[in-house]
């Protein structure tokens, strides 16, 4: 863990000129990824996650986006990239995995065929042998018969398997920095912890580094080795597994693993959620994002909580809130032993009047 | 392959069926639709148009006449009401140009349309894109008649650039032949150029928000491969089917406009010149004649679609 990073993320900031206005997507955001890293990159749907997770490939360009910060990947930067430098980084040396294997692959091109184009744009070779090598890739990702699947459209496969030939696609260049975009959330639950499982064998055997972006906070407790949790656009909370799912700071935190379904209680509070909507990015509140739908809110939280390690002093677990780490120990802990985050109270109803019912 | 070929000339009968059947009704029940009429001349007797219309059949039953005429369509010897000739001949005659206009401009107008496509969908928004867009828009909105007037005159009569109208047989003189077709291409393909190009520039700014667009970005393949590899087949399957008819129907006479106004004397001036005689035989004719071809090249579009998307299945 003390090697050098081969990602690094400083100050990244993407927004999109909307017909609502200006779009903070991502608004600062930090991080390093080190060789063999699994980072999982946490948050509700439009927090930014995936933005952040493209705009690392230059995926997000466009003639309404602006970035600020930097990315850098052994020593290049990606944002300011040109698009002869993106093409080589991409795939070649940092790969990435989709959302959703059913509209990822081209629907009339051969499987083998799209294997191939990738190892042709970064290797000189004769056809014959990329193909060879993708037959070699859909067996090492647990395809059966791959020799002759090769040959087959995307259609004739099932989900769990496109997601498969999605992986044997970023695989293709050996790349040293995965990016997976919730890759098993199109997925059914035995297929998922297969796949899950794939990405801690090919994070031993080749040493990559994995940057997972999910929404499953299962996902990130099977396989991450560190942690970022996103709202709104900012990171609130950053460090290692042990430090978020043991010693939460961040309220936001504390409701997203409050929030996993609990079967072993009442129906009526299995599934426990965040109660309020996550903000429109247009139009962020002031100060803490989470303030309307936070109960510890208080006079301080007009003002942002810089990203700071406050649990511990020296260590790499940072968040964004205000109350004193001690409070806050107590605050989270719905029910004895238990953390979550408790529905904010409404504002005073005002008092009905005697008179009037007269 | 085998049932969906059969199943393709099932279905082309049906077709040609119902098309003679409507158009022969037509003429039964337009006004001055009689036949013997005209043929009789101005000053006919009344003993005289009786003698025509027992001579042709007239004074039978519309059902007895329609299969007789139909007899006479597959024997090839049906005649035309106005001038007696064979119209099969006439059709026959008048093929080779039709066939000619038909393939150079249908050529003309795809490649064009598919270059200008492709160009305004990457300028999409931009200046390029949006002049382009006019220059369309003025294209699709300009009548053939009138453009193939203003060529014959401009280029034609006034520079003397191209031959005034006509044709010439491609074995008696090459050169001439192309000279005669290059009007007549160039007018027919303006409105198609205009109108192909607008479906194709928007099928392919669909496709590219496709995610596997977004999958090929991020294989590191370059911006050219990842439009002509990945987005224009995706795009291509409409436009295919548009061609397809297009194609047919100026093959079949559909060209009515741009084969009178260049005098090209093929089949679809054939048709505007029945049509204007109220002739029924060579009217019902050409209509199953490009009624065949539509079918035929709409079968051709099926199995082109099989080709671009292997999900489509022919047995289906």
């Amino acid at each position: 863990m003390t090697s050098e990073p081969i990602l690094s993320v400083r100050d990244l900031a993407v927004s999109f000129a909307t017909d609502e206005g200006i779009v903070k997507a991502v608004d600062g955001v930090s991080f390093d990824l080190r060789a063999g890293e699994i980072l999982a990159v946490v948050g509700e749907s439009g927090c930014g996650k995936s933005v952040t997770a493209m705009t690392l490939l230059g995926l997000t360009r466009s003639p309404n986006a602006r970035f600020g910060g930097t990315a850098t990947y052994k020593g290049t930067e990606l944002l300011g990239a040109s698009n002869a430098e993106l093409q080589r980084v991409r795939g070649a040396e940092i790969a990435m995995i989709f959302q959703d294997p059913m509209a990822s692959l081209n629907p009339v091109l051969r499987i083998g065929e799209q294997i191939a184009e990738q190892i042709l744009a970064h290797e000189r070779m004769p056809k014959e042998h990329a193909r060879e090598r993708a037959v070699e890739l859909l067996e090492r990702v647990g395809i059966p018969r791959a020799a002759e699947r090769v040959e087959s459209y995307p259609h004739e496969f099932s989900g769990g398997m496109r997601q498969r030939v999605m992986i044997a696609l970023a695989l293709s260049c050996d790349p040293s920095v995965l990016i997976a975009d919730e890759p098993t959330t199109a997925l059914d639950v035995t297929v998922q912890a297969q796949i899950l499982q794939r990405f801690r064998e090919l994070r031993d055997e080749t040493n990559a580094g994995l940057v997972l972006v999910t929404h499953d906070l299962g996902v990130v407790a099977d396989i991450a080795d560190n942690v970022v949790v996103m709202y709104a656009g900012r990171i609130v909370e950053q460090g290692s597994l042990d430090d978020i799912f043991y010693d939460p700071q961040h309220p936001y935190t504390w409701g997203l693993l409050g929030a996993i379904t609990r079967i072993d209680r009442p129906r009526r509070t299995r599934l426990p959620t965040i109660p309020g909507l996550p903000p429109s990015l247009a139009n962020r509140p002031e100060g803490c994002h989470l303030r309307p739908r936070c109960p510890h809110e208080h006079d301080a939280c007009v003002e942002v909580p810089p990203l700071q390690a406050r649990a511990s002093a020296a260590g790499r677990h940072c968040d964004r809130c205000w109350l004193p780490v001690e409070r806050k120990r107590r605050l989270r802990e719905i029910f004895p032993g238990e953390i979550g985050l408790a529905p904010k109270a409404p504002p005073p109803a005002p008092k009905p009047s005697s008179r009037d019912a007269a | 392959m085998a049932r969906f070929v059969v199943r393709r000339v099932i279905a082309m009968l049906a077709v040609l069926f119902a098309i003679s059947v409507i158009t022969f009704a037509i003429f039964n029940v337009i006004p001055n639709g009689d036949p013997a009429l005209r043929m009789a001349g101005r000053n006919a007797t009344p003993q005289q148009l009786e003698t025509i219309r027992r001579q042709w059949g007239f004074d039978k039953p519309v059902p007895v006449q329609y299969a007789k005429t139909m007899q006479l369509v597959f024997t090839g010897e049906l005649i035309s009401y106005t001038n007696q000739t064979n119209v099969v001949d006439e059709i026959v005659q008048g093929f080779p140009r039709t066939l000619a206009l038909a393939i150079g401009a249908a050529l003309i107008w795809m490649f064009f349309a598919i270059a200008l496509g492709l160009y305004t969908a990457v300028k999409a928004g931009r200046f390029a894109d949006r002049f382009l867009t006019v220059i369309a828009l003025v294209g699709i909105s300009m009548p053939v008649f009138w453009v193939g007037a203003l060529m014959n005159y401009y280029l034609g009569f006034k520079l003397g650039l191209f031959p005034n109208g006509g044709y010439v047989e491609f074995s008696d003189s090459p050169y001439g032949w192309l000279s005669h077709l290059m009007l007549p291409w160039a007018a027919l393909s303006i409105l198609f150029i205009g109108v192909y190009s607008r479906i194709l520039r928007s099928n392919l700014l669909d496709t590219m928000s496709e995610d596997y667009v977004r999958t090929a970005r991020a294989k590191g393949i370059s911006e050219r491969q990842i439009l002509l590899r990945h987005v224009l087949r995706n795009s291509m399957i409409p436009v295919v089917t548009l061609w397809g008819l297009d194609f047919g129907a100026v093959l079949g006479g559909g060209a009515i406009l741009t084969e009178t106004v260049f005098g090209l004397q093929g089949v679809g001036q054939y048709a505007a010149e029945s049509i204007s005689n109220l002739d029924v035989p060579p009217v019902l004719a050409i209509t199953m004649f490009g009624a065949f071809f539509i079918v035929v090249l709409n079968t051709i579009v099926d199995v082109v679609y099989a080709a671009l998307d292997p999900r489509i299945r022919l047995t289906s």
